[in-house]
């Protein structure tokens, strides 16, 4: 009979999904906005580096771009883009902030285009590893929400230009959390009885956010005993952590293969989506209010071109398929008016004022702190000792080990040289 | 052929020297660095007092290179190397499970190269084919079809369940990683056991057998004793690639049980950015992997230096 | 019963070894994205990989880089095993012992050294330098595969096709190079072979515009594999097991006329 249901319950997946394919940017939506009546502006001279062979890197995060999905309606930003300028774009993937932060930190990777979080924008401008924008370059700009401008990551403005904005919240599987749970907590993630059925974020930041606010800190306390509180409650919850993953969890959650997983709202849409038994809660506590913006590294060889393309994610047609697509919430003034109706009233997406009141944004951390994370993060994820010995003690073993068979062996042959002499 | 011939080797030695010699040395160098900030007139600047620096300069945006208020120094230091230390229960860990894989790949790989060795030509040949055509997958995709087969709603869990067992928890444990590494690295057992194998002559078992040997002192009298160099370089084969994997640990272990690898790539990809310490910590994995293997290399008992080691 | 058990026993692992290949395989011709969910036969994933962009895009850079690099691999090595096998015996097993190193080092820590060496010397990460990282690590097995061949020369062909009339040059690509060939060609395959399935190395190595198949796929594998990737593994899969069969049924035959079976 269960298996039954669960064939029926696919079944209406599938219609549901065909549902959602179905175009529905036919029709204007409530407050009268047609999107089909939207092409590009005449903003820039779009073709300046048409036959010049231009092409520009992108960084982004995983999913985090529409792509022509071969579902009806589905629109390429990057290919649309190349079409449009004749510039090239090599886009390639990243997990999290910190990784991102490494490839840049490391160099050699040369980009022209990246799209980190709030608290990564803010520790790029102070360690240098920005270029301020030419807004000339960028008119789109002006469609920005103005609650977007000059956000506290970057108060002149000077570097970023706001992509998208979330919260974070809990991912939970209605099959598999008990209705009488209470999940507009972040205790659930703590829960015993769902060891071995929670995800956790494996970026530090966002970790350490959860813990500190579930213990009533701040997520942005450089003091280090409400750190290492954090700290001890995060390993604590490693118990009950199935794996620690970042886009993995489409995966996970969208197979049923976990019950609880706090992640960003835009991809809480997505995945939602694709399986409807999954739900979404906001934790009492206060929740995390992420911005992501469009940035330019140091040093990019084609700083006008990119210029170009965060110029082009800020029109209107492109902002809105973007938001469309991807589900995160969008700062673009103007995409907003075209939405559809449903994806305006989606509460995940576009969370009441209440919830956005008792939200905190992430600032950048002094050095000292950012290390102490890193740091406490690598203890908690591998087992780690307190013995400043022990590794040359280890090192020591294995030398002495390796020369003693060695000297064995070497007798031995001797040994066995003047056996056959005899 | 001429002394002259010797040049030959000199592209490659130039080459040797540039990429091979100078990356292990830049891991040393960093291993026993860091990087710190003092002001212009040399005293050591703390972390706090170059971030207050960076604010009154406005993080030196358009600053060149003379015009900075501070000098960036690369120092000395055991810290990294000492830190390492915090490390060693994972190190351990890995070398645990790197232990279990290849044992049981040895196990497992074995009976098989005897097997194959034993057979006519052509199934011979067939049969290494056989072993040797997963190689050619994608290890990545290999892994990730373990991951289809394991998970809780997975294929075994789904075939269990119409007989009416489990579900289990397979996925993301230590079993899991164990069963990646035995999976992704049994060809290379297999193989070097194989061509060691091929040349045991039938003749010398039979003579063994005639000598009125049971099957059980030919295999410890004169089996095992020829077959000891393929078991060294199968031993040191598995060992290696499994003691240092951070891709099977991630997709099978589900990030919950680190490995060393894991933990160098953390470093310098990942998310504790610090690449003095993940170098300190390549160091000493990779002074530790060259004592195994010398340890290992006892197994073998005549000194085949050159060739023939590796497959 | 002894002949019984063993086919049991080599089915069993064969099986083990097969399993996870039969799951891609399958899964290319399941119609759901779910991985583990069946909802219906379909070619629609092949169709689908002749047209996804970075998928073939990224198995173009993946030949590429592995054919340059393996055919500079395989004349650098040749020529130094040649080099080397004239060498005096300390500086030669000096020399041996160094070539070892990037094969018995584990790869993350090749990796690793090669990144910080590429950023030391201000090389951009791309496709430059997934080619010479991939020459770095394919040249040892070259070396290690030429090496065995040219002691089994016989150390008076060369000095008999001078005695014979050949300049060095000839007697060199006449005499020593077709006495080696077999050595070269393993070295050769073994270099593409590893180049195209490598993802350690050049997961470290890589850069803004040089994906290569092993790493569009764990960047998949991050999220969720595209079952057009099954279908071009099985596509793989068939291609490797129709040229492994055609080569062995030849040697097999070879064999069989020489007489050694």
């Amino acid at each position: 009979m269960k298996k039954l249901t669960n064939y029926l319950s696919f079944l209406l997946c599938i219609l549901l999904l065909a549902a959602a394919a179905c175009p529905v940017s036919a029709e204007a939506n409530a407050d009268g906005y047609d999107p089909d009546t939207l092409s590009y502006s005449n903003s820039v001279d779009w073709n300046k580096f048409r036959g010049t062979n231009t092409s520009i890197n992108v960084y982004n995060w995983g999913e985090y771009i529409a792509v022509d999905d071969g579902e009806e309606g589905a629109f390429d930003v990057n290919a649309a883009f190349e079409e449009l300028t004749g510039i090239t774009v090599n886009y390639t993937n990243f997990a999290s902030n910190e990784e991102l932060y490494a490839k840049l930190k490391s160099g050699g990777a040369a980009y022209d285009i990246i799209i980190p979080s709030d608290y990564m924008i803010a520790r790029l401008i102070s360690e240098g590893m920005l270029e301020k924008l030419n807004f000339d370059n960028i008119p789109n700009f002006a469609l920005i929400d103005d609650n977007y401008k000059n956000p506290d990551y970057d108060p002149t403005n000077e570097y970023s230009v706001p992509y998208t904005w979330g919260t974070v919240g809990i991912v939970y599987n209605t099959t598999l959390v008990d209705p009488e749970d209470d999940v507009n907590t972040w205790n659930i993630l703590w829960s015993e009885k769902y060891a071995k059925d929670i995800l956790m974020f494996s970026n530090s930041r966002d970790a350490f956010a959860i813990a500190l606010k579930r213990l009533g800190y701040s997520f942005n306390t450089t003091d280090e005993a409400e750190l290492q509180a954090a700290a001890e409650s995060l390993k604590e919850q490693k118990l009950m952590v199935q794996a620690y993953v970042m886009d993995e969890i489409f995966d996970k959650m969208g197979g049923g293969e976990a019950a609880l997983a706090p992640y960003y709202a835009g991809d809480a849409i997505t995945m939602i989506d694709d399986n409807p038994d999954l739900a979404w809660a906001v934790p009492v506590e206060g929740v995390n209010l992420f911005i992501d913006a469009i940035c330019i590294p140091r040093g990019a060889a084609n700083k006008d071109a990119a210029e170009m393309y965060i110029n082009f994610l800020c029109e209107t047609l492109v902002a809105l398929k973007n938001c469309e697509y991807i589900g995160y919430s969008t700062p673009h003034a103007e995409a907003y008016l075209y939405l559809s109706d449903d994806l305006k009233s989606n509460p995940i997406a576009y969370p009441s004022d209440e919830v956005i009141q008792n939200s905190e944004t992430f600032t950048a951390l002094p050095s000292d702190t950012t290390r102490l994370i890193d740091t406490l993060w690598t203890s908690i994820l591998s087992n780690t000792s307190t013995n400043p010995y022990l590794a040359m003690i280890l090192m020591f073993v294995a030398i002495v080990l390796s020369l003693g068979i060695n000297v064995w062996r070497r007798q031995r042959k001797k040994q066995k040289m003047y056996e056959s002499m005899n | 052929m001429t002394s002259k011939s010797k040049f030959l080797a000199a592209p490659y030695l130039l080459w040797m020297i540039i990429f091979i010699v100078i990356p292990l040395a830049l891991i040393v160098v960093f291993a026993f660095t860091t990087t710190v900030y003092t002001d212009l007139e040399g005293n050591l600047l703390s972390n706090e007092e170059f971030d207050e620096l960076r604010i009154e300069y406005d993080n030196f945006y358009d600053m060149a290179d003379n015009e900075l208020p501070y000098k960036k120094q690369t120092v000395f230091t055991l810290t990294h190397i000492m830190e390492v230390s915090n490390y060693v229960p994972v190190l351990l860990n890995s070398v645990w499970l790197a232990i279990i894989a290849t044992a049981i790949c040895l196990l497992i790989g074995y009976p098989l190269a005897y097997l194959i060795s034993r057979m006519r030509y052509g199934f011979q040949k067939l049969m290494l084919m056989m072993v040797m055509l997963p190689m050619w997958m994608n290890f990545l995709l290999r892994t990730y079809a373990w991951m289809t087969l394991l998970e809780r709603n997975g294929w075994i869990n789904k075939l269990l369940g119409l007989v009416g067992i489990g579900p289990f928890d397979m996925i993301n444990t230590q079993g899991a990683v164990v069963l990646g590494m035995v999976y992704n690295y049994l060809p290379y057992m297999i193989l070097p056991l194989y061509s060691i194998m091929t040349k045991i002559d039938n003749r010398t078992i039979e003579a063994a057998q005639d000598l009125g040997a049971n099957s059980l002192r030919v295999f410890s009298k004169v089996v095992l004793p020829l077959s000891m160099p393929g078991v060294a370089s199968g031993i040191t084969m598995v060992f290696v690639p499994s003691v240092s994997t951070f891709i099977i640990s991630r997709m099978l272990g589900g990030g919950t049980n680190m490995l060393i690898g894991d933990l160098i790539d953390l470093q310098f990809l990942g998310n504790a950015y610090n690449p003095n310490l993940g170098s300190a910590i390549s160091l000493v994995l990779l002074v530790f992997i060259l004592l195994c293997m010398s340890i290992t290399n006892q197994l073998n008992n005549e000194d085949n230096m050159d060739g023939g080691m590796l497959l | 019963m002894k002949k019984l058990s063993s086919k049991l026993y080599m089915a069993l692992v064969f099986g083990f070894l097969y399993i996870p290949i039969f799951v891609l395989i399958i899964n290319s011709f399941n119609a759901s994205k779910s991985r583990t969910v069946w909802t219906g036969f379909t070619f629609d994933w092949y169709k689908k990989l002749f047209n996804n962009e970075v998928i073939l895009n990224s198995l173009v850079n993946t030949l590429i880089i592995a054919v340059i690099a393996s055919v500079i691999a395989t004349i650098l090595g040749t020529a130094a095993a040649i080099g080397i096998f004239n060498m005096k015996r300390m500086t030669k097993s000096l020399i041996i012992n160094i070539t070892y190193l990037p094969i018995i080092n584990p790869e993350i820590v090749t990796g690793v050294s090669l990144m910080l060496l590429f950023v030391f010397l201000n090389i951009d990460l791309g496709v430059v330098t997934l080619v010479l990282a991939h020459i770095t690590f394919c040249v040892p097995y070259v070396i290690l595969n030429v090496l065995p061949k040219l002691h089994q020369m016989n150390r008076h062909l060369y000095e008999a096709a001078m005695d014979l009339g050949c300049n060095p040059m000839q007697a060199f690509f006449k005499v020593i190079i077709p006495e080696i060939m077999p050595g070269i060609i393993t070295g050769f395959l073994m270099s593409i072979t590893y180049s195209i399935d490598d993802f350690v190395i050049s997961y470290f190595t890589h850069g803004a515009t040089s994906q290569t198949l092993p790493i569009t796929i764990f960047s998949m594998t991050r999220r969720k594999v595209s079952p057009e990737v099954n279908a071009l593994s099985a596509i793989i899969f068939v291609v490797i097991l129709v040229v492994l069969l055609i080569m062995n049924i030849r040697e097999i035959r070879a064999g069989k006329e020489r007489g050694d079976v």
